[in-house]
């Protein structure tokens, strides 16, 4: 199942224009607010009804502005996760969740709901009403919500951007769980660089209403032309596999041949993660440093450094594990006479990679 | 049990006005959340000229409304001369009185049930939509349920009106004992008459209670509607 679409609207403030596909897995837009994230979301949904337009899933066109198509939300077939959970209230959380099934076609039930509900961890929960349950347990249903509807698609729009960090620590992995085993593609809105390292397949890159750029996650993530979230948020993502738990507390990862120490990964060894490195936690070397605290020292060749206005540079490092992004200042890069070419070593502290920048 | 309180005349009275307003309260509900829904979402040309129209009883004089009524659902009148081909006439009827009580006792109603529609937030009924549910079926299992508390309480409102409805009624379908005489109407009548005054008090004290009474009731379902949708 794949979603196509083609978009255009005019805002007083923005110009929306954006077209790109959605196959299966989780396709992440991904821009800062006010970037028309969630009108495309909406406009999938038929939440909101572009001046200019054509949505097709799965060979059905949703919407087609010069045909005059516009199928309404209930016929769209799809699982909608919204921010703020939008449960109910008058019902509990057995009938929130059943009432996506109650209108779609009984023979496509595509999800068990007792295993559902097991997944999700909402068992004890099932007789409450959605006033006594904490914002993750809510989210928590709001999930299994739209997956009991028996979406064609799922769409979430920013569903931890009102959790802290805990509670985002806690539903991060359903997602990721639902990944990987819905048939359904799923289209993630976020401004979270770390939620796009973790869950995307595939990631839209907004700016002012249009498409910056599409591409697996670790190419638009370390493309220095393409930075959303600006230079604070940048960050690169690698693959990597968990090589071993050693005693101390610090996990190994071998990232095609580089090793990588991280704090403790309650992931099994031979297992594939991800993991996201903020820019500005990397550290440039021109030679390897030797007694050094921090463990992860990477040889690469320089590729790219933009400058900007500010005293900042970012610098792009192609490495054995994967391209990495630097964060240093314009003084450093003209006193390590860094360019393009230029052989150096990036430095990563161990405890600076944050539970919430790994996934798998 | 209440022959030994009242006299005939009052008890046929008190008897009439419930049954009057009871009509006029069920049968305009279902109107006045329609209106008051029509009034709250949609936007459409005519939307001030249609919440004039339903708030014009509460600003013109109820003999006003009364005449208004005679002339259009009188057996002479425009509407009231084709309904009596069809047999229904409100004229000089208790059902003329029930027309008059539910017209005057609209506004109110309406208001109740579209602030409690306005205080619904859409966001659910969007929510809704996206799980499959058309707008009728968003209506019946969302909007329905969370405003069931202003529906009661615009029901229960509109009922004490139409109790205590005189001006627009005696206008209407006048006084007359048995047929249209409703509470109002009868103390209004006893206290006409010397020696009245005894009668008009009874009928007085079990307004009020009626009154309290619907009240009470009221608040009571407010609250266990309110505590049932806010969950507990």
């Amino acid at each position: 199942m794949t979603l196509a679409l083609e978009l255009r609207h005019s805002f007083p403030s923005f110009e929306l224009d954006a077209s790109f596909e959605v196959p299966k897995g989780v396709t992440v837009l991904f821009g800062r607010s006010g970037s028309g994230k969630t009108t495309i979301a909406n406009a999938v949904a038929g939440l909101f009804k572009p001046d200019f337009g054509r949505i097709v899933l799965d060979g059905q066109v949703l919407m087609d502005s010069t045909r005059r198509v516009f199928l309404p939300p209930h016929k769209r077939r799809l699982g909608y996760i919204f921010q703020e959970g939008r449960l109910f209230p008058h019902m509990t959380v057995r009938q929130n969740l059943a009432y996506g099934g109650r209108f779609a076609p009984r023979q496509e039930a595509v999800e068990n709901m007792e295993r559902l509900i097991g997944l999700l961890g909402i068992e004890h929960l099932m007789d409450r009403r959605p006033a006594l349950l904490s914002g993750g347990e809510k989210q928590r249903v709001a999930i299994g919500r739209a997956i009991l509807a028996s979406p064609r698609i799922v769409i979430a729009d920013e569903p931890l951007a009102a959790l802290d960090e805990q509670r985002k620590g806690e539903i991060l992995p359903l997602f990721e769980k639902l990944r990987d085993e819905l048939a359904v593609p799923i289209l993630y809105v976020t401004h979270s660089p770390a939620e796009v390292a973790r869950l995307a397949t595939t990631v839209v890159a907004m700016e002012h209403g249009k498409v910056a750029r599409v591409g697996p996650p670790a190419e638009v993530l370390s493309d220095m032309q393409v930075m959303p979230l600006g230079v604070r948020a940048a960050g690169s993502m690698i693959v990597a596999r968990v090589a071993a738990h050693h005693d101390d507390g610090i996990t190994e990862l071998d990232a095609n041949g580089v090793s990588l120490f991280l704090p403790r990964l309650d992931k099994r060894p031979g297992e594939n993660i991800r993991v996201r490195i903020p820019a500005q936690d990397v550290l440039l070397m021109r030679s390897r440093p030797e007694r050094i605290s921090a463990l992860n020292v990477i040889a690469g060749t320089v590729v790219e450094i933009r400058a900007g206005e500010g005293p900042g540079a970012m610098v792009s490092l192609k490495t054995d594990a994967g391209l990495l992004l630097a964060r240093v200042t314009k003084r450093s890069v003209a006193a390590l006479e860094l360019a393009p070419g230029v052989v150096c070593h990036a430095v990563v502290k161990t405890v600076a990679i944050a539970p919430e920048d790994v996934g798998h | 049990m209440f022959d030994g309180l009242l006299g005939p005349e009052e008890w046929q009275a008190v008897r009439l006005s419930l049954k009057v307003a009871l009509v006029a309260t069920v049968a305009s509900l279902p109107i006045g959340v329609f209106v008051a829904y029509a009034l709250a979402r949609w936007r459409f040309p005519g939307h001030q000229l249609l919440n004039g129209i339903v708030h014009l009883p509460l600003i013109l004089p109820p003999v006003v409304t009364g005449y208004l009524l005679l002339i259009t659902f009188g057996t002479q009148g425009a509407v009231g001369s084709f309904l009596k081909k069809i047999g229904i006439v409100f004229a000089f009827n208790w059902t003329g009185a029930a027309l008059a009580a539910a017209i005057m006792a609209f506004p109110l109603m309406v208001r109740a049930i579209r602030l409690s529609i306005e205080a619904v937030d859409s966001k659910l009924e969007e929510a809704g939509s996206t799980l499959g549910a058309s707008r009728r079926q968003v209506f019946a299992t969302i909007t329905l349920p969370l405003i069931l508390p202003g529906i009661v309480a615009g029901a229960i409102l509109a009922f004490a009106k139409a109790m205590g409805e005189f001006g627009a009624t005696i206008t209407f379908v006048s006084n007359i004992p048995g047929r249209t005489q409703t509470l109002p109407s009868a103390i209004y009548t006893f206290l006409q008459v010397p020696g009245g005054e005894a009668s008009a008090m009874r009928l007085v004290i079990i307004s009020v209670v009626i009154a309290l009474a619907a009240l009470f009731a009221s608040e009571l379902v407010a609250r266990r509607i309110a505590r049932r949708v806010a969950g507990s």
